[in-house]
């Protein structure tokens, strides 16, 4: 758990001129403590005065802005918010036909006293657990092993939580090789006929298929400041306006952040962060996620098997815009 | 001879190169009269090259056929009825790059003569009815948005209500990105209502064709109860230059194309253009039969 981080250390760029404020935080408590005065009170003050900075920063955002903050390596990961949300969290492993990918993380947990599949993707906060989790860019046989393990939630008449975080499928000559393509596509033939609940939340980056292969939930939410895209801001600035420096033109234009995506009925909640980003405080993020995951779960649970189905793919049949 | 460094030696070759591709070029393109192999580089009569299917007679290279010219290759003479023919895209993002994307729909309408990147209907397949869409390459690099999307979902209704098989051919770059999300949320459309057509017991079958990547890939492209391939078509998820940028190495000769699908075992089988009918039929007889 990372959580009593070097607060001026993990500013964001857009965030950098509140360093003095941080700084004069750290005097007051040097202060007090050479002084031995109590100056809890104007540290208060200070603390106050850039949360109400941070809130009025973190409300004008730009998108390219947004995907700083879900990219952020010290967001929380899927682990950290099982080990917040989930209690009795089993980890399994593989796909049972060629490895265990560490992209991605299952297994079965209790939430709130009821038995649940969690699934997700693990990306990491240092570059050692990134490299090792290959950053959150799953390979085929990641897909596989969440088939599997949903397949058994499905037998198990158990709900299903996903958590996303990729930037999407890793694309590797071994991943073409073992058909990442037909992973991911079965994936999703598979999760529209599942006849348990299902929700999904995008709690950093739902970068693509290797984001929606395992998020078709009845219901998708999505953390404040993650994104959820068909690109990346880059990937589509160099390939549409062939120069990647136009990511934020990109980002802007492509409509990528949680308001957008409510407003396109893509998904069905934004998931409120804590100020200045989940990453301040993985707790109270977790305790968000953990409602919503709870208010959806409970209006879907008396769904009977066929109600289930049926929700889930009128809900992705009817998305789409066009003319006739 | 004259000293000449490794570096000129190079630059000058590649002059050379160049002039010969700009003059070939010209020779070609005037009045469509000749075409140059992509493959073989012979230089073929169009209407000879025409009449072989656009298959290149020398080599056996599979040029891309168009929407219409392959609905005429595949089903039985004057059984097509087309669905859903007037729906097209719209330009709900207000997106641009180079040119407006409500610019971009336009002239690709113009360009195809058709209204989306899909043709789909009915008709008769060696007298088996079937459910056909059929992608177009030239419409926006057969790209699929939410028009697509939502043509390929009627076709498998169609299959569903009619209780007859589905064919698809595809030729797609993957996802419109000009759509941003909802393409992507196509992916998961097609996919469901593959899943329902699968609960039917309906037989699906894909024939691949050059290019299939991307998020059609990572849906209907991968999902046929029989996956057939054309000839050296690239079939993948990832294009292979995104691919060498993430690995940092050459990729092996004839990687993401057919042949090197059939032997990972993504697909069961490649047939040449002129046997698809032919094999398609069979197939399908095994199914409704």
């Amino acid at each position: 758990m990372k959580q009593n981080f070097d607060e001026i250390k993990n500013l964001l760029p857009f965030e950098s001129h509140l360093k003095d404020l941080f700084k004069k935080i750290e005097e007051l408590k040097k202060l007090s403590e050479k002084e031995e005065v109590n100056l809890e009170e104007e540290i208060r003050m200070v603390r106050k005065r850039i949360d109400a900075m941070r809130q009025d920063i973190f409300s004008k955002l730009t998108p390219l802005q947004v995907v700083q903050v879900a990219r952020f390596i010290m967001r929380p990961t899927t682990l950290d918010y099982i080990s917040l949300i989930f209690e009795d969290f089993i980890e399994l492993h593989g796909d049972r036909n060629f490895s265990d990918d560490a992209a991605i993380v299952a297994g079965i947990a209790k939430l709130d006293g009821r038995s649940v599949v969690v699934i997700g993707h693990q990306k990491g906060h240092t570059t050692k657990e990134l490299i090792a989790r290959n950053f959150g860019m799953a390979n085929p046989e990641g897909y596989r092993k969440a088939l599997r393990i949903m397949r058994m939630a499905v037998r198990a008449n158990k709900p299903i939580i996903s958590l996303i975080d990729t930037s999407g499928a890793y694309p590797g000559l071994g991943a073409e090789e073992r058909g990442q393509a037909e992973a991911i596509a079965k994936n999703l033939r598979e999760m529209a006929v599942f006849t348990v609940p299902f929700i999904s939340i995008i709690t950093g980056e739902g970068g693509s298929g290797g984001a929606l292969g395992i998020a078709m939930g009845n219901r998708v939410l999505m953390m404040e400041y993650s994104i959820y895209s068909v690109i990346s801001p880059e990937g589509c600035a160099s390939i549409l306006f062939r120069d990647a420096t136009r990511a934020p033109e990109a980002a802007k234009a492509s409509k990528i952040t949680a308001k957008d995506l409510l407003e396109f009925r893509v998904i069905d909640e934004i998931i409120k962060e804590p100020v200045g980003g989940a990453h301040n405080n993985y707790k109270e993020a977790a305790a968000n996620v953990k409602a919503a995951i709870l208010k959806h779960l409970n209006e879907i649970s008396n769904f009977s098997s066929r109600e289930l189905v049926a929700d889930r793919y009128n809900k992705y049949r009817n998305m789409g815009i066009f003319v006739e | 001879m004259g000293k000449i460094s490794i570096h000129e030696w190079f630059s000058k070759k590649q002059k050379e190169k160049q002039q010969q591709n700009s003059s070939s070029e010209k020779l070609n393109i005037p009045d469509n009269l000749w075409i140059k192999c992509v493959s073989c580089k012979t230089a073929l009569y169009a209407k000879e090259l025409k009449e072989n299917l656009n298959v290149c007679p020398k080599c056996g290279y599979h040029f891309k056929l168009s929407a219409l010219e392959r609905i005429n290759l595949l089903i039985d003479g004057g059984s097509f009825k087309e669905l859903s023919p007037t729906l097209k895209a719209t330009d709900f993002l207000g997106f641009f790059d180079s040119k407006p994307y409500a610019k971009r729909i336009e002239d690709a309408i113009l360009k195809s003569s058709l209204n989306e990147a899909i043709v789909i209907g009915e008709g008769l397949i060696e007298n088996i009815k079937t459910s056909l869409g059929v992608m177009e390459f030239s419409f926006m690099g057969g790209s699929m948005g939410s028009g697509v999307g939502e043509k390929f979902t009627r076709m498998i209704e169609h299959s569903i209500e009619n209780k007859i098989p589905a064919v698809v051919v595809t030729a797609s770059g993957g996802a419109r990105m000009q759509e941003g999300i909802m393409s992507l949320m196509q992916m998961a459309k097609v996919s469901a209502a593959l899943g329902r057509l699968r609960e039917t017991g309906l037989p699906y079958i894909v024939v691949l064709t050059d290019p299939t990547t991307g998020g059609t890939t990572a849906s209907f492209a991968m999902l046929g109860d029989i996956q057939i391939a054309e000839p050296e078509a690239l079939i993948g998820f990832a294009g292979p230059r995104v691919i060498e940028q993430t690995i940092r190495q050459k990729l092996p000769k004839k990687f993401q194309r057919s042949e090197f699908l059939l032997e990972h075992g993504m697909i069961d089988l490649i047939c040449e253009r002129k046997n698809l009918k032919g094999t398609l039929s069979k197939i399908l007889k095994f199914f409704v039969e």
